[in-house]
């Protein structure tokens, strides 16, 4: 990383400026979610390199886990598959630090669980993780009450902690829930695992708006969203739309890394086109 | 350092271990949850109601018995069973299903859920939703399934709906991760009965308090039979409630020597073991921090025993924190170790113990015969082997000319 964009990082950060910028454009985020290593380093890392040419704007990135307890079977699947050809978390972190190498602006959030972050020592992966470029970091297993095992340590490291709200956050809890976020608020749309079905736009709206009096991050809707009308409905009134299932589902069903790397593209583009211009 | 009974404290910690390591949609449920499990332990009805469902439908209090023919075939301690093979659906595990069905029935929650691993807390759970006519789902590992048959079978006679996971490896920590997958998703009407002291905040000390009934039963029954306390406390430990149960009314008593045994598998240094103490590491898993057998990257690896319900990579946190403060010693016994004890315990006692109890007869083994006749050693006798015939046909069947049971 050049002195110059050193420099910028420290006063804003680069989802701040992503932020910032589709703001300008009256648009929503899109962030979409892949497995680190899915299904292998190889093609993974490929995968990764071409998100934001696809049309990605914010990258979120799953360190897998042997139990991830909060996902659906799609992204189980996809865990299994990374971990079975030999992602590790170190591997994960080279992954970013190789992307930074060609691009310094596309945000990147590294999603998980606790557990690999823990044993990995959460000083040194804190320090490698901001070395390697990343921005955030979504810990599904990481409640406010917990916020001195990582949320607190990552704010020194100026990586930001992404907080879930979901829909049992209630108006007693959310100040908690809000206190120490930052970068943005990641609203779960539906109760229940990731790939589940879809939520309702009236009921997530009056959410999202509830929020919005609460926090002034940006704030992301994800869980079950999976296509590019799902996309534009939901870009109408949140300021991220993620989309995970969906396409971990396209490698899944891929015959070779040629063809996730066609598929998974291939639906990033109908999505970043629908939330293009989903406001107009 | 912290008095072991005033444990956890208002996080949930018992010392670094333990806490509410779940995702945000179940935060709310669990800090209601421990709000009224408060509420009912000061709650002299809902104490009433326990009491009443403990003595006259599980059958409490259970015996303590003097083993007079194992005590004389290993030659030295006198061994005492404590028969939790005695209650109803035969185990221990009842005590706790009784106590947060009582719960669940309060929160006015519809639907109950549970894992198993060799079934038994499956089989109370669907015994408790059954009598108070709750749907129940039971979630539980493929390969489980395979070897529990019989127990499944009498899940599914009391109603349960009993579903197979084929998620990981298929065993009783993936049977857990469906379990909470299905609770995050049905978080308004559910309530899930974890059947061990480990999960979240409150489950670990809510579990530990339904089951210490047991070590307050043997401390009254030990001082009328010698008047005074026994000398050792043994108990198998897959996730730990049966040895909790026994172990926390003696926790101050700093002359009663306890031992907590970890199923050894093939042996722990083969890899091939469920001992998570003797051979884990601290870690982070189904919401609560504990040893957990894991590779250096955080990874859970399959915890390998004979018997299904020691077969988890983890263990209550509160053994942890007593492991570290060496309150408790923890050891190991192997697959073959609890196979011969328990082919003792059934020729001298007449008892078919299950293959979990059977470890903690192993280290009976071990210990008893260096032991004078005056140390009273009391062993929970935490369930009955029927459940495992199968498993012990496929061992032993050729010793007694059976192919298959």
């Amino acid at each position: 990383m050049s002195a110059i964009q050193e420099n910028d990082m420290t006063n804003t950060s680069r989802l701040e400026h992503c932020f910032t910028a589709l703001k300008q454009q009256n648009r929503p985020a899109l962030v979409s979610y892949l497995t680190a290593g899915d299904p292998d380093a190889k093609t993974s890392r490929r995968l990764l390199h071409e998100l934001p040419e696809a049309g990605v704007d914010i990258i979120e990135l799953g360190m897998p886990f042997s139990d991830p307890m909060a996902d659906g079977p799609a992204i189980q699947k996809a865990a299994l598959r990374a971990l079975e050809n030999g992602q590790t978390q170190a591997k994960t972190l080279e992954m970013v630090r190789q992307f930074r190498e060609q691009n310094s602006t596309t945000p990147i959030v590294l999603m998980g669980y606790y557990n690999p972050i823990y044993c990995y020592g959460v000083e040194r992966f804190l320090t490698d993780a901001a070395k390697a470029g990343v921005d955030g970091l979504i810990v599904v297993d990481l409640p406010p009450e917990h916020d001195e095992e990582l949320c607190q340590p990552a704010a020194q490291h100026g990586i930001d902690f992404i907080r879930l709200a979901t829909p049992t956050t209630d108006a007693k809890r959310l100040p908690k829930v809000l206190a120490n976020a930052s970068g943005f608020i990641y609203y779960v749309s539906v109760a229940g695992v990731t790939g589940g079905s879809a939520p309702t736009p009236e009921r997530l709206e009056n959410a999202v708006n509830q929020l919005r009096e609460h926090t002034p991050l940006p704030i992301a809707v994800g869980f079950g969203i999976r296509t590019a009308e799902q996309a534009a409905t939901i870009g109408r009134f949140s300021d991220a739309v993620v989309v995970g299932s969906a396409l971990v589902d396209c490698i899944e069903h891929a015959s070779s890394g040629d063809d996730a790397v066609t598929r998974v593209h291939g639906l990033v583009k109908e999505l970043a086109e629908s939330v293009r211009g989903c406001r107009y | 350092m912290n008095k072991p009974l005033s444990l956890p404290d208002a996080n949930g910690l018992f010392g670094s271990f333990g806490g509410r390591f779940v995702a945000e949609t179940l935060m709310p449920l669990i800090l209601e949850l421990q709000d009224e499990y408060a509420t009912a332990k000061n709650d002299p009805e809902f104490q009433r109601q326990l009491a009443y469902f403990q003595g006259d439908y599980v059958g409490r209090p259970s015996p303590l018995y003097f083993a007079e023919r194992l005590s004389e075939h290993f030659g030295g301690a006198s061994i005492y069973l404590k028969r939790e093979e005695l209650n109803h659906t035969g185990a221990h595990k009842i005590n706790n299903c009784i106590g947060q069905v009582l719960l669940a029935k309060q929160m006015g929650k519809k639907r109950i859920i549970a894992e198993t691993g060799a079934g038994m807390h499956g089989v109370a759970t669907a015994t408790v939703a059954a009598r108070f006519g709750l749907p129940c789902v039971i979630y539980m590992g493929a390969t489980d399934i395979e070897r529990q048959q019989p127990n499944v079978f009498r899940m599914k006679l009391l109603g349960a709906e009993v579903i197979p996971v084929t998620s990981g490896t298929g065993t009783l920590k993936d049977a857990m991760n469906e379990a909470l997958r299905d609770w995050v998703t049905n978080v308004d009407d559910t309530f899930y009965i974890i059947g061990t002291v480990a999960g979240p905040h409150p489950y670990p000390a809510m579990v530990r308090d339904f089951q210490a009934v047991i070590g307050h039963e043997t401390r009254a029954q030990m001082s009328e039979k010698q008047g005074r306390l026994p000398d050792s406390l043994v108990a198998c430990i897959g996730g730990g409630s049966n040895a909790m149960g026994l172990f926390h009314p003696f926790l101050n008593d700093a002359d009663v020597k306890m031992i907590g045994v970890e199923a050894g598998g093939k042996g722990v240094n083969s890899g091939l073991h469920a001992a998570s103490l003797n051979g884990g590491t601290p870690g982070v898993l189904h919401g609560n921090r504990t040893y957990l057998l894991q590779n250096e990257d955080g990874q859970i690896i399959d915890a390998h025993s004979i018997s299904a319900g020691l077969d988890y990579p983890g263990i209550g946190p509160e053994h942890a924190w007593l492991h570290e403060q060496g309150r408790v010693e923890y050891v190991s016994a192997t697959d073959d170790e609890a196979l011969e004890a328990f082919q003792i315990c059934c020729r001298q006692e007449g008892i078919i113990p299950a293959l979990e109890t059977a470890h903690a007869l192993a280290e009976v083994a071990k210990r008893a015969p260096t032991l004078p006749c005056e140390h009273l050693m009391v062993v929970n006798l935490s369930g009955r082997g029927d459940k495992d015939m199968m498993s012990v046909a496929h061992h032993l069947g050729d010793k007694f000319g059976v192919k298959n049971v």
